[in-house]
């Protein structure tokens, strides 16, 4: 009894003498490989996600593999990697980013990329105190754009507003036009959860601005089945269907539109709906199905004939199958990879050419430029978009290409298709400034630049 | 971590000051453990470990005191995060550790609404209804934007973080001090409850509820009552597992894997016992860590990284069944039994 009072007196005081703490960037650890560049790797490769991830951490893999032994490093310095299971969960996510954070045996971190939106939302406080930028890509918040509120946040390439915004320009695009767009009718069909909502708002807005009729399909989670939803699209006879589902329900999602009729040459499936693993499930029903992505499938850009003359036909890729060698998947491990390379080598520019810490990475991503000359030459013109971020735009991109399923593999049918980000930004500034009311941030001045 | 020992006062002078000077050497540990350790292990390590410590104590004073089975220790811990992030936003006047005190009042209401079914149905079939929570809330907390503050990625994240009466535990030394005060004193609450006429009640319950109504244990209020201390135990865990560990959490945070996962942890730990959460809460968050880094170290960059992380995970698996054929009664039971060679010097039959 006096054992258990005294422990809860004493900790009780202790709890008091609470320490204050500020923002500061965390030092790396010192060590032997000062002279490295550590990138960490929150990979999952057990759960429910695993089927998915091993093929991106295979590319980002085989192209670190690429750098270090073809290339010689980044400008000469060389990189070390390591994983971490996060499982797809914040706290696992948290336990990598903490682990990883001080470096690894004296090689700084420069950049830290969740893998995974549970760990991307719980990191972004802690990721801000110790001045270490995560990098989003693709998915995560959309307000973080706004680079004066968020200045650790880079939803690099594509958000999900960008993404409704583009799925818009790219219908107008096959209907002939934006005048063409009035009076048609485009229904999306969306996992209920906080990813599936995000294009509510941009949809709503460019409805209004074009004048097409905007249909809302909610499918609840997991989505195994889907025959209410898919009766309702057919009452409504949309002109296209815009699929905005994740994991098992795109699979069921096709199929159960082939069961209704659609046709799947009318269906649009969004980023996270766009791999082979979403399409070979669907069997023959997939034929024809279309899906918008930053990183498209394919195994003829530069990169891939670099990748299969020194890493594939070596023997040293990290891929087990060979046939996922230029699946979306694959390509986005190498797409993830050469942005965080390509920052290293941006801060290298200004820094000289030595490893980079999380700052110096933070200040690279923001003035992060890779235009055709700067793809060309790292191999990825076709696959990576034109990016330039400012430290008001930590998107920097916004397009998206379109692809159509064969039925054996993806072929590209569209070139790049931008967003209307001139559009969508009032939104996102609304967005993150309610942010900023509710956390009591100040936006920082990042005066005219 | 801690036993229910004899008091004090039946016991020799010199025991007693062995006892009084073990006392302030871990105090003292435990108050410059953050001084000792190095950051990665008080984020990563040490706070979510004092957090499922927590939470499995809730859930073993309803399950291992109260015998009633259940599945919805998630649903709790969400119920008490929810509370405490709407009544931080909406009641700004209201300092944390307040917030966290009716966000455990909270937690335990709903509890107690849940523990209802509990007077009627036993077993695996109270494991169906309070399965029920764990469903219900997950839906409810996404249905309605206004739990979540229409944010768009459906995530709660205190706006103030962690500070009260002029203090900031934001710092890692903060969190830890924070979470540690907080269990610290749950725990003595826990001690002082199970010890009185409450825990005797629970207890000739769980050993036979027909019995217990018999000599005149009020069954269905001691039943109810353990709903809702436990939730309330929960609910404030909940609170801390988001805010003070996780830093933003959503419905997934608290998913029906969290509520096997306390279980598990009790089972593990030792059922109605208070010191088999912590050893439970040990086992299943250091036991995977300490695993991993050992295969790190063994094997990284010679075996597939995929293979590697599926081994471990059976490992972890064998490793639980092992252990709980060994010792079924769980891990606090093994060490009791090895500190009195057998002869036990408990108050009360666990």
């Amino acid at each position: 009894m006096i054992k258990t009072f005294l422990r809860g007196a004493i900790a009780t005081a202790a709890s008091m003498l609470v320490l204050a703490g500020s923002a500061q960037a965390v030092d790396t650890t010192p060590g032997p490989e000062s002279e490295k560049q550590f990138f960490p790797i929150a990979s999952y490769r057990v759960g429910p996600y695993a089927a998915s991830g091993a093929s991106i951490w295979a590319g980002i893999i085989d192209y670190y593999r690429y750098i270090n032994e073809v290339e010689g490093g980044i400008n000469g310095v060389p990189i070390v990697w390591q994983e971490c299971e996060t499982e797809w969960t914040a706290e696992k996510g948290i336990e990598c980013y903490e682990r990883f954070k001080r470096g690894l045996n004296g090689a700084p971190i420069a950049a830290y990329f969740p893998n995974g939106a549970p760990a991307a939302y719980a990191l972004s406080d802690r990721a801000a105190d110790d001045k270490i930028p995560l990098v989003t890509m693709a998915y995560g918040r959309t307000e973080a754009t706004d680079g004066r509120v968020f200045p650790y946040i880079f939803p690099v390439m594509v958000t999900f507003y960008s993404e409704a915004s583009a799925i818009v320009n790219y219908i107008a695009e096959r209907e002939g036009g934006f005048d063409k767009l009035k009076g048609k009718k485009i229904a999306t069909v969306y996992h209920d959860s906080a990813y599936g909502r995000e294009t509510l708002d941009p949809l709503a807005l460019f409805a209004e601005k074009y004048g097409f009729e905007n249909i809302q399909i909610p499918v609840p989670d997991p989505g195994s089945e889907q025959s209410s939803q898919w009766r309702q699209v057919r009452e409504q006879k949309p002109d296209w269907v815009f699929l905005r589902t994740w994991g098992v329900s795109t699979p069921v999602a096709i199929k159960s539109a082939q069961r209704f009729g659609f046709p799947a040459d009318r269906i649009i499936g969004d980023v996270w709906a766009s791999s082979e693993e979403d399409v070979i499930p669907a069997g023959d029903a997939a034929k024809g199905y279309l899906a918008l992505t930053p990183y498209p499938a394919g195994a003829d850009f530069e990169i891939h004939k670099r990748l299969k003359q020194h890493i594939i036909d070596t023997g040293k890729s990290d891929l087990r199958d060979p046939k996922a060698f230029g699946s979306v998947y694959y390509n986005s491990g190498l797409v993830n990879a050469v942005i965080s390379v390509e920052v290293v080598r941006q801060a290298q520019a200004k820094f000289g050419n030595r490893p980079i810490t999380g700052e110096e990475g933070q200040w690279a991503l923001e003035q992060l430029k890779l235009d055709d000359a700067a793809l060309e030459k790292a191999g990825f013109l076709g696959l990576v978009q034109n990016l330039q971020l400012t430290p008001a735009d930590h998107e920097g991109g916004g397009a998206v290409r379109v692809q159509q399923w064969t039925g054996e593999n993806w072929h590209l049918v569209s070139d790049w298709v931008q967003a209307d980000r001139e559009a969508l930004r009032p939104l996102i500034d609304a967005k993150s400034a309610a942010y900023a009311k509710e956390h009591g941030i100040t936006p920082r001045d990042i005066g005219t630049n | 971590m801690s036993e229910i020992n004899l008091p004090a006062a039946a016991e020799p002078i010199d025991q007693v000051g062995l006892k009084v000077l073990t006392i302030v050497a871990t105090l003292a540990l435990l108050v410059t453990a953050p001084f000792l350790a190095s950051e990665y292990w008080i984020n990563a390590i040490i706070v979510p470990f004092l957090i499922l410590s927590l939470a499995g104590l809730g859930l073993n004073l309803l399950t291992g005191y109260g015998g009633q089975l259940s599945l919805g220790a998630g649903a709790f811990m969400m119920v008490g995060a929810y509370a405490t992030f709407s009544l931080q936003l909406r009641v700004p006047e209201l300092p944390l550790p307040l917030a966290l005190i009716v966000a455990g009042f909270i937690a335990g209401a709903v509890g107690l609404a849940f523990g209802i079914p509990s007077t009627r149905i036993k077993g695996f079939y109270l494991i169906v209804s309070t399965l029920a929570a764990q469903f219900f809330f997950e839906w409810l907390f996404l249905k309605f934007p206004w739990f979540y503050n229409g944010n768009s990625s459906a995530t709660i994240a205190l706006s103030r973080g962690l500070s009260f009466f002029g203090l900031d535990a934001n710092s890692p030394h903060g969190r830890y001090y924070l979470t540690l005060g907080i269990v610290a004193l749950l725990t003595l609450l826990s001690f002082n409850l199970i010890r009185g006429q409450t825990g005797r009640n629970w207890m000739a319950i769980r050993d036979m509820d027909t019995a217990a109504a018999v000599i005149g244990v009020p069954v269905f209020r001691a039943k109810l009552q353990a709903f809702a201390v436990s939730s309330f135990i929960l609910g404030i865990a909940g609170a801390l597992w988001a805010f003070a560990y996780l830093g933003s959490a959503s419905v997934q945070s608290f998913g029906l894997t969290r509520s096997y996962q306390i279980l598990f942890i009790i089972i593990i730990g030792g059922l109605g016992t208070i010191r088999g959460a912590y050893l439970g809460a040990g086992f299943v968050s250091l036991l995977p860590l300490a695993l991993d880094w050992l295969f790190q170290h063994l094997f990284s960059g010679h075996v597939d990284a995929g293979l590697l992380q599926n081994i471990q995970k059976a490992i972890f698996g064998l490793l639980i069944i092992w252990f709980l054929i060994k010792e079924p009664e769980g891990l606090a039971r093994l060490l009791s039994l090895r500190r009195t060679q057998g002869a036990r010097r408990r108050l009360f039959p666990s």
